[in-house]
């Protein structure tokens, strides 16, 4: 029994949720590092303005963790509200790294209390930056076995099914299957590579406001640099996700690089319109696909022909694939530059339009991971469980989802404009030179 | 012991953990929004904030660790209870969402903010009463299976009696438990004035408690016969809950020993949950489904069971660690020091 408008509504309520879950789940696993480098930065160089960029960033943390907690939630337990025949055998094959996501997701809320309460209590300053490891690995494996969770779902194994019964379950190897390594590493690093940019642009906004204070200037050269090595990471670990995709889902990257025949030697398609299935005003570069899925520039690449209509992706994923490159791409340049230029005192990296640049790098960097949720998602249809489970076998047969669509479409838009409000508020209300005169004024002049 | 029986025992000792932090935390935002309301928020909402503020995010984790461990262990529950709540657990999703986010911002955001204060007040005590709801749907007789899919009857849960008894010894118990709880710690911040505020609400919630919870053991006969017989079979665990109830008020009146109270309380809360959970046995939806047939495979179990021993220990210690800077450190609770970032 398959109820069609409770499909639809289960799909478009939980892709509403990931969208949205996802901004602050990405802060709040790339944040932790960043405070945790800012602060050790300080730390080592004695530096009281990277020790108070830890601690401002703490604090709006907190406001992201905040609405990243509820929305995880939402979507822990939407997953069985809306998916309750997945979530049935998901139980049986995939439950363990859910259930060490808990125990991550635990010990990071344990120490982020104690971090966040006791600046300034214990004796060594060392002590209380230690409590930052936990924390950001803490947030680190979140994403790690939940990105299992994720991948299992894009090849699956561990189990057999035998007659409708499913037998021989193995956990660690439903844990460890082969579309793990590359996707969790890459929703880790491009984590940070978010995390790192979307600070950066509030350094840059501040000094496009007027602000020159040299906190800025620190704090926009460190991301910079830990922009630069996560972004150059992600894009190495993408080009390993297309091998992946080549070897174990062929019709999911076919879908997305509208590779129609099966080829040797096949070029990589970038924009472009489909008129049925022919490209138009495509750039076509030669041999690039070859090379992307299989190392090798006269390599076969498995086409869409090999698929059954109704086993293909949708083929407007092509265009998240194009968005999620080109913006990576582009970041991996904006932070070369800045971080090349910066010591050769190149001087347009301080111009007005550079920092626009800069400026843009957050929400750039947030379309970025969107498109790369929607493709991964989206380019899995018309599987929930690849090769096992359809998605409308998956979703539930009750009525009112969407009715609950409405309902969460409200609460996000209060939780997102709500934190808007508040961090905007928060840091305008106590800028960085009014909080170094305070501290100045309270500690008596041993900081400038 | 069976694996089922120890898996589902971790799971209501967690869901236990939840109920009483919980309520701490929902009774503690109510009182703080309600002694807003009424004027007297300079006496309490000192003591409340630095309880609150650095445990909330733990709170919220018993919950989930919760449901995680129960589709882990009982896969199939995923499908009669994920089919069947998906609008009050929506709606307690929304309480939740809001609750946590404008905590989180009047905490560290907006100070002192009226209106956030109020929203997170007023969600606190809605939410036990919609999570309670899911009691009593487990208890049976609200669910109906139409072709082989669960469906929930909306009319006869919200006519019913037996439900909205749950609901209200929810609400009762949730403010009782944050009463006693913030007594104890106002008396050790040595802040005398909220000490006897607090005092004052629980015993004024202590009598809607127990009358209630009376209530539902004995709607519990026409509702579901077979575990109101589990019930009076385990009288003698009713009885332990109530005699510990006594002592607890008892000393409340007395003003004496508030931190035995609240250990008592607790113990008084626990043979009482208990006593209700195994009177379910071995149902965990009555009729349709038991903790044996819902179970998952042998190697899921022993996997989950492996990673729970290493987890808590993991977690143990910073729990620990967590208490013992911020509950029962002197310093800290007092107020005499401040390292908020």
């Amino acid at each position: 029994m398959i109820n069609e408008s409770a499909v639809f509504w289960s799909r478009a309520l939980t892709e509403l949720t990931l969208t949205f879950h996802i901004i602050y789940a990405t802060i709040g696993v790339g944040v932790p590092l960043m405070i945790m480098l800012a602060q050790w930065t300080g730390y080592k160089k004695n530096d009281e303005h990277y020790i108070l960029m830890a601690r401002r960033w703490a604090r709006g943390f907190v406001i992201t963790v905040a609405v990243g907690v509820v929305t995880g939630t939402a979507i822990g337990l939407q997953l069985s509200l809306l998916w309750p025949n997945f979530m049935q055998l998901a139980g049986q094959t995939i439950a363990l790294p859910l259930f060490m996501e808990t125990f991550a997701f635990f010990f990071e809320a344990i120490f982020l209390g104690i971090y966040l309460y006791t600046w300034d209590r214990f004796d060594s300053q060392k002590k209380h930056m230690l409590l930052l490891i936990p924390v950001a690995v803490g947030a680190s494996m979140s994403a790690v076995f939940i990105t299992m969770v994720n991948a299992f779902m894009n090849a699956p194994q561990g189990f057999d099914i035998v007659d409708g019964q499913l037998v021989n379950i193995q956990p660690f190897l439903a844990m460890f299957n082969p579309a793990m390594p590359t996707k969790v590493a890459h929703v880790v690093v491009t984590a940070y590579m978010t995390s790192a940019f979307v600070l950066a642009a509030i350094a840059g906004y501040r000094m496009l406001r007027g602000s020159e204070h040299i906190y800025h200037k620190k704090s926009l050269f460190l991301l910079m640099k830990i922009g630069l090595v996560a972004s150059i990471a992600s894009a190495i670990i993408g080009d390993f996700s297309g091998k992946y995709l080549a070897e174990y889902q062929p019709e999911k990257l076919a879908a997305a690089e509208w590779h129609f025949e099966t080829t040797d030697k096949a070029s990589l398609i970038l924009l472009g319109v489909l008129d049925g299935e022919e490209v138009k005003y495509a750039i076509k570069v030669p041999y690039a696909l070859s090379i992307l899925a299989r190392n090798n520039p006269t390599a076969e690449v498995i086409g869409l022909d090999q698929f059954a209509e109704e086993d293909r992706p949708p083929l407007y994923i092509h265009y998240l694939f194009n968005i999620m490159v080109f913006i990576g791409m582009f970041m991996v340049l904006v932070s070369l530059v800045y971080v090349v230029g910066k010591p050769r005192g190149w001087l347009f990296i301080h111009s007005r339009w550079f920092r626009w640049i800069i400026v843009a790098g957050a929400p750039l960097s947030i379309i970025a991971i969107e498109a790369g949720w929607w493709l991964a998602e989206v380019g899995r249809q018309p599987w929930i469980l690849y090769g096992i489970m359809r998605t409308a076998e998956g979703a539930t047969t009750s009525d009112h989802v969407d009715l609950m669509m409405l309902l969460f479409t409200g609460v996000y838009a209060v939780l997102g404009i709500g934190s808007t409000v508040v961090l905007v508020r928060m840091f305008k209300k106590n800028p960085i030179e009014q909080e170094i005169e305070d501290r100045h004024t309270e500690k008596g002049g041993d900081i400038i | 012991m069976t694996l089922e029986v120890l898996g589902i025992s971790v799971l209501w000792i967690f869901l236990f953990g939840y109920v009483m932090i919980a309520s701490i935390d929902f009774g503690a935002g109510f009182f703080n929004a309600y002694s807003l309301l009424i004027g007297k928020n300079h006496i309490i909402t000192n003591v409340i904030k630095r309880y609150l503020s650095p445990v909330w995010e733990v709170t919220n984790v018993f919950l989930v660790f919760f449901f995680v461990g129960m589709v882990g262990f009982f896969p199939q529950t995923a499908f009669y209870y994920g089919t069947i709540l998906l609008v009050p657990v929506s709606i307690s999703l929304v309480l939740l969402a809001i609750r946590g986010s404008y905590y989180a911002f009047e905490a560290y955001g907006a100070r002192g903010h009226i209106g956030y204060s109020l929203t997170y007040g007023v969600t606190g005590l809605l939410l036990p009463a919609s999570l309670s709801v899911v009691f009593a749907i487990a208890g049976g007789g609200y669910v109906d299976i139409v072709d082989g899919q669960p469906v929930l009857n909306y009319w006869t849960l919200y006519t019913s009696t037996f439900a909205w008894s749950i609901v209200v010894l929810s609400i009762a118990a949730v403010l009782y438990i944050s009463a006693v709880f913030l007594t104890w710690y106002a008396n050790k911040a040595t802040d005398v004035e909220a000490t006897n505020l607090m005092r004052k609400y629980a015993l004024i919630w202590a009598a809607p408690l127990i009358i209630s919870a009376l209530g539902i053991i004995y709607e519990m006969k026409s509702i579901n016969p077979e575990s109101y017989q589990h019930m009076l079979n385990l009288w003698w665990m009713f009885a332990i809950s109530a005699v510990l109830f006594i002592i607890t008020v008892i000393l409340l009146w007395m003003r004496k020993n508030y931190g035995l109270a609240l250990g008592l309380l607790i113990a008084q809360f626990a043979v009482a949950f208990f006593a209700y959970g195994i009177a379910q046995y071995p149902y965990l939806l009555y009729p349709y489904l038991t903790i044996y047939d819902s179970f998952t495979n042998t190697q899921m179990a022993i996997s989950l069971v492996i990673v729970f021993v290493l987890g808590l220990c993991l977690l143990l210690p910073s729990l620990y660690l967590l208490l013992k800077l911020f509950l029962f450190n002197k310093n800290y609770v007092t107020g005499k020091e401040d390292h908020h970032a």
